[in-house]
């Protein structure tokens, strides 16, 4: 069974390893962050597979809430400010700012 | 009853794994942002309760033949990060998914959708011909 744990771990290390081409070559940034949040899963549960593997079950399920926390946090936190991000670039485009018209002086200059 | 313990553990984590290469699958090979989230945003949900419940099954031997009473409360913390992703993955797929709408990322156009329905149906060579000109 031991070496049973062993083996669900290392395959689960190999979906990391895929998973890490979808970060690095992501069309858009939200794939690369939904990539990220899919590793970091992964992560937790191979935190509890390695606290089986070395009998110590107890600290290592500490670890994998601590980092399932984390990993929620940061996701939130990305996706927060690409949404952000892009609604004020989309209100800058329907708003532009306002630029004084070309055959107007300004009235520092009229006088000079 | 060991054995029984060890064959429903090792049931639920290949359970599990089955369920995170379909995720991982899905994720490397969809065509759009919109069908890898949904790839994602299920199969990460599922296999992880999958496996963190074979953990628990698995280290219920402990508490079960040695009465390690100490096992029960780590019993209790992982069915609780169990519970924990069950809640947040989907609020963090909503959260990315609302972000990458606002994005206006549009569908891929070769996946169908409802609007060319109709069109798909008449393109069928078995459809039955439109019959106008009947007199």
């Amino acid at each position: 069974m031991s070496g049973f744990i062993l083996g669900v771990a290392v395959v689960l290390l190999l979906l990391v390893g895929a998973l890490l081409y979808r970060v690095c070559v992501g069309p858009t940034a939200i794939d690369r962050i939904v990539a990220v949040n899919a590793i970091g899963t992964k992560t937790t549960v191979l935190l509890v597979l390695i606290g089986l593997r070395f009998d110590d079950v107890g600290m290592f399920v500490d670890f994998a809430l601590a980092y399932g926390l984390l990993n929620f946090m940061g996701s939130l936190a990305a996706a927060r400010y690409f949404q952000r991000s892009d609604k004020r670039a989309h209100e800058s485009e329907r708003h532009p700012a306002p630029v004084a018209p070309p055959g107007k002086a300004r009235p520092g200059k009229v006088g000079s | 009853m060991s054995l029984l313990i060890d064959v429903v553990a090792a049931g639920l984590m290949i359970a599990g794994l089955v369920f995170f290469i379909g995720a991982t699958l899905g994720l490397l090979r969809f065509p759009d942002f919109y069908t890898r989230m949904h790839a994602a945003g299920k199969g990460d949900t599922l296999s992880t309760i999958l496996i963190l419940l074979g953990v628990a099954v698995y280290i219920s031997k402990e508490v079960f033949f040695e009465h390690h009473w100490v096992v029960l409360l780590v019993m209790v913390k992982i069915l609780s990060i169990a519970g924990f992703i069950m809640v947040t993955s989907p609020t963090s797929t909503h959260a990315l998914m609302r972000a990458g709408y606002e994005d206006a990322d549009e569908p891929d156009p070769q996946i169908p959708n409802k609007d060319q329905g109709a069109e798909c149906l008449e393109d069928r060579p078995d459809h039955p011909p439109v019959m106008e000109d009947m007199e």
